[in-house]
């Protein structure tokens, strides 16, 4: 009663604690992993205060600080705001909204107060993980993210229950997460597909982009940076074609103004203008995003390829300018002959020669002879090239005036752009209508997925001259110097001089070995996960006899196999852990024991009845399974069930043997 | 009484909904049948922030966009079987309640018993405005207070419970409701400052020594009985070696006091009057001296100790109440 009395003030609802410290730590571990992969995509400013506020609260934290005053914190989000709008010019879009978040992230740590104030740095990061994706898309920026969300979902479970450890939080968040996955892949092969923006995208979107130039001016840079990027893949579905075949054609560049090779702007046709005769080869082609129309394809594209036009110069273009990563079904007929009919403004076009140069003149006078003949030039050309002491080298000396002369006179190194432009030259000024042609060549097969990765350092120029009979003929003058940069060894490459990348040189056949495989892999991501668009979508359903896949069939697929996968949930969670189950199950077991000891239950004794037969049947057990059937009838008859009783029983069963 | 006041509506349909009843006899066992899921505020916000994440990704042609989103949504949905699997199987009986008296806390402990071998994290148990956050340890039975305010005396039942949980991301809501079979005697608040208590009443041992005042009159020892107050026991006698003994004053084995609900003044409202009574009764007991307590249509005889106190306060608390209260 005393007690009583004193304990008359107690409180009934004490207030809801403030978030722990630990949750604090959680939350700054998930921003800094959200954060990391942005860091090379942020402006550096924006960057580096992140990085301190970051390292700030952590100290702040384990020194256990209290959080900043709201007014300081709103002063500073407000100040960042209009430093972004300062530094992007404008608010909306992706970047300064990535920005800002990554801003409005770090200082929402130091406003912890309530529940909800965690909740809001979680949605921030998931917000800044999707960011992420603006700027990168590959493996291990996915792997990253994905590492991210689970720390973030980790820092909700924190904040739920307070008394677990770090190893059980990530623990529940990981297992959530495992069994989200089913039904996340069948949202994302099922969700329909919307295959335009919803709306205008800003013009920030799909900024970068790199590859081939349409403009070819050797000579005026002073080294190639053999960029390891991947242009494209190729799956080819018969036999893989020689390396001497492996032309992809890009921009055919006819103009020379003394300095720069341009294409010139010509009506695209919907048919190729050229018979396809020999062989054909058919393959697929995943072209990464280039920002340009042309589509790389092997000399010479067949016809009647879907989304694709020709030129007057063989070249297979796009419509529109290519801005996503795409799959093209192409075919190839490397034995066509074309441009038999060529004549007129083509070919004089092919002709035309800015002045200067006169040392190339005179040379190419001297080639051609007096009676002139295409092919005879040609060969001649050619072993003019090839035993001149020409270097093929990736760092070439500047070039200042009359840069055929030059190259072709004094410093006599370079690489395919100046001996395609050198070659051309000559051949103009021999009269043999020639042009230049840029695109790649090569490319290395990857003996893991069988698909050829051309690189961006595949990147090649070579010749196209045009013969009466023959028309255009392809005529590669690198070739006659570094035969090796035409047969595809690539390793053979870093013999001219060139310093090749880490992961290409032969030494270190392992680490290539390792990229290849590498490279397999983020293929198949590439096609299935980052390609997987509204064509593969209806594929896919056709596959799996789904013919007609309006957004109604989708819909209904996709609830039909979420209710399945959540019914098995719902399974799991009912299956397990029900008490009476298991006791009923262990005196199963028992009893089976007994059965095959002689002694089985007859279905009308109850436990005691039972064990007192079984006891008189098996006097050296009938302790033991005296004391089973007892406490099993007290389990099961009685007014509750303890579990650890249950246990004791469940061992005492299971280590009971029968003589 | 007017029919449908929103309290009664809200009952009505609670009562309909979730399928409440007479208390009911231990133990609760938490059946699918009765756990209700729902999403909390903090799940429909991350809704909403999902369908912008989606509609971003659809937007800018995002896969991995795509991605993120749905396995989010996916774990938001997941998280719903694990919340629901929190509550799952859990058994609840009541345990106790132990008396308090009018305006303190009356503490109503319930066993929560959890079969399985994992604990269940972030449960919580809401029942008249007290609210008790606990883990569930695995494979064991936990023991829960909850602590109600108490307004007025008599029968306090638990009545409508509350087993919750938002685990594991707070996104979900998974509750079970049930009235568990266990109340609490609401003893009347003691008057604060009462008067004197009453004269002693009529003694076995004659009227002569009632004159006499002082509880600290001491009269001599005598060997300790297991109903003696601990307060008399003669400590310093004892911490000398002596045999354990019971200080006696004049005043304790003088006549009893009787306290009488018709002696006291008329102008005295009922619940006054039960206050008084319950204060001369601490009082009383405080001083080690018997009393009687004489109702409208009870009487407890002369007593003493713990025992006589309670049955004495019970009477106070249930005096005049037919049935008990329903919060």
């Amino acid at each position: 009663m005393a007690k009583l009395l004193r304990g008359r003030r107690s409180t009934v609802t004490p207030p809801a604690p403030p978030p722990r410290r630990d949750v604090g730590l959680w939350l700054v571990v998930t921003a800094a992993l959200t954060l990391a992969p942005h860091a090379a995509y942020l402006p550096p400013w924006i960057a580096a205060l992140c990085t301190a506020l970051l390292i700030w609260r952590t100290a702040a934290l384990l020194r256990q600080h209290r959080s900043l005053p709201a007014a300081i914190l709103l002063l500073m989000a407000v100040g960042a705001g209009f430093a972004v709008r300062q530094h992007f010019g404008h608010f909306f879009g992706q970047e300064p909204g990535v920005a800002l978040l990554a801003l409005l992230l770090c200082l929402k740590l130091f406003e912890l107060r309530t529940l909800r104030d965690v909740r809001v740095a979680v949605m921030l990061s998931f917000f800044l993980q999707l960011g992420l994706f603006f700027d990168n898309e590959t493996l291990p920026v996915a792997a990253l993210a994905l590492a991210g969300a689970l720390c973030a979902l980790a820092c909700l479970v924190a904040a739920e229950d307070a008394h677990s450890h770090t190893r059980e939080r990530l623990r529940t968040a990981g297992v959530l997460l495992a069994q989200s996955l089913p039904l996340m892949a069948v949202l994302f092969l099922l969700f329909p597909r919307i295959p335009a923006p919803l709306w205008g995208l800003p013009a920030d979107a799909n900024s970068a982009s790199s590859g081939l130039s349409d403009a070819m001016s050797p000579g005026s840079i002073s080294s190639l940076g053999l960029s390891e990027e991947i242009a494209f893949r190729v799956e080819f579905l018969g036999a893989v074609p020689e390396p001497r075949l492996r032309y992809w054609r890009g921009p055919v560049l006819t103009e020379f103004d003394g300095r720069t090779w341009r294409p010139i702007a010509r009506p695209t046709r919907d048919q190729p203008g050229y018979q396809l005769t020999g062989p054909r080869i058919d393959y697929r082609m995943t072209l990464e995003p280039h920002g340009q129309r042309w589509l790389l394809a092997l000399d010479f594209p067949g016809a009647d390829l879907a989304q694709v036009r020709y030129t007057p110069e063989f070249q297979a273009v796009l419509r529109a300018p290519l801005r996503d990563r795409t799959q093209f079904a192409l075919t190839a007929h490397p034995g066509a002959r074309v441009g038999l009919q060529d004549g007129g403004p083509l070919l004089e076009a092919a002709l035309q020669l800015p002045p200067g140069n006169a040392r190339s003149r005179a040379l190419a006078r001297e080639l051609a002879g007096d009676t002139p003949n295409a092919e005879r030039t040609i060969a001649r050309t050619l072993d003019y090239l090839r035993g001149g002491h020409f270097l093929y080298t990736l760092e070439p000396p500047l070039l200042k005036q009359d840069f055929i002369d030059e190259f072709l006179f004094d410093t006599r190194q370079g690489y395919c752009e100046h001996f395609s432009a050198a070659f051309v030259f000559l051949l103009r000024a021999a009269g043999v209508p020639a042009r230049v042609v840029a695109g790649y060549q090569g490319g290395e097969l990857n003996p893991f997925d069988g698909t050829l990765i051309v690189r961006q350092s595949d990147a090649h120029a070579w010749a196209e001259a045009w013969i009466a009979d023959k028309g255009w003929v392809r005529v590669d003058p690198t070739a006659a110097v570094a035969p090796s940069r035409i047969s595809g060894e690539s390793a053979a490459r870093s013999a001219t001089g060139g310093a090749l990348p880490l992961m290409m040189q032969t030494r270190l056949d392992w680490l290539r070995q390792l990229r290849l495989r590498w490279e397999a892999v983020s293929h198949g991501w590439d096609l299935w996960v980052l390609g997987y668009n509204s064509e593969r979508q209806a594929d896919l359903l056709r596959r799996l006899g789904l013919s007609q896949t309006d957004w109604t069939v989708l819909a209904g697929v996709g609830s039909l196999a979420g209710l399945a996968f959540f019914a098995l949930l719902f399974i799991w969670a009912q299956w397990r852990s029900n008490p009476a189950d298991a006791l009923d199950r262990a005196w199963g077991r028992f009893c089976g024991k007994l059965a095959k000891a002689g002694v089985p239950r007859h279905p009308f004794e109850g436990p005691l009845d039972y064990c007192t037969r079984a006891g008189a049947a098996r006097p050296a057990e009938r302790e033991r399974i005296d004391r089973i059937s007892r406490t099993y009838a007290r389990l099961r008859y009685g007014r509750d069930c303890p579990p650890d009783q249950l246990r004791a029983l469940q061992h005492d069963i299971d280590s009971l043997r029968i003589k | 009484m007017p029919r449908f006041t929103p309290a009664r509506i809200r009952a009505r349909v609670e009562h309909w909904l979730f399928r409440i009843g007479a208390p009911e006899q231990a133990p609760i066992r938490l059946g699918q049948r009765r756990i209700y899921v729902l999403p909390t505020p903090a799940g429909l916000v991350f809704a909403a922030a999902l369908v912008t994440m989606l509609i971003a990704s659809i937007n800018y042609g995002l896969s991995l966009g795509y991605m993120l989103a749905f396995l989010l949504a996916s774990a938001g949905i997941t998280s719903i079987v694990h919340a629901f699997r929190n509550l799952l199987h859990l058994e609840i009986a009541p345990a106790r309640a132990t008396p308090v008296f009018c305006g303190e806390a009356a503490e109503f402990r319930l066993r929560i018993n959890n079969a399985r071998a994992e604990r269940r994290p972030a449960l919580r148990l809401r029942a008249r405005g007290a609210n008790t956050a606990f883990d569930a340890a695995a494979a064991s039975a936990t023991e829960i207070v909850l602590a109600c305010r108490t307004t007025r005396r008599g029968l306090l039942e638990l009545g409508r419970t509350v087993l919750e949980t938002t685990w594991p991301l707070g996104l979900i809501r998974a509750w079970s409701v049930f009235v568990p079979d266990i109340d609490c005697i609401v003893y009347p608040a003691p008057e604060h400052h009462p008067p004197p208590l009453p004269a002693e009443g009529a003694g076995n041992e004659g009227g002569t020594r009632s004159s006499i005042r002082g509880d600290d009159d001491f009269a001599g020892l005598r060997p300790t009985q297991p109903s003696d107050s601990p307060r008399h026991i003669a400590w310093k006698s004892l911490a000398r070696g002596g045999p354990m003994l019971t200080k006696q004053f004049s005043a304790s084995t003088g006549g009893a006091h009787v306290f009488d609900w018709a002696a006291l003044p008329p102008a005295l409202e009922d619940e006054a009057r039960l206050s008084r009574l319950t204060a001369w009764i601490l009082a009383a007991d405080a001083a080690g001296r018997p009393f009687s307590l004489r109702l409208p249509g009870a009487e407890i005889d002369i007593g003493r100790g713990p025992g006589h106190v309670h049955a004495c306060c019970r009477l106070l608390a249930l005096h005049g109440q037919v049935r008990v209260d329903h919060g």
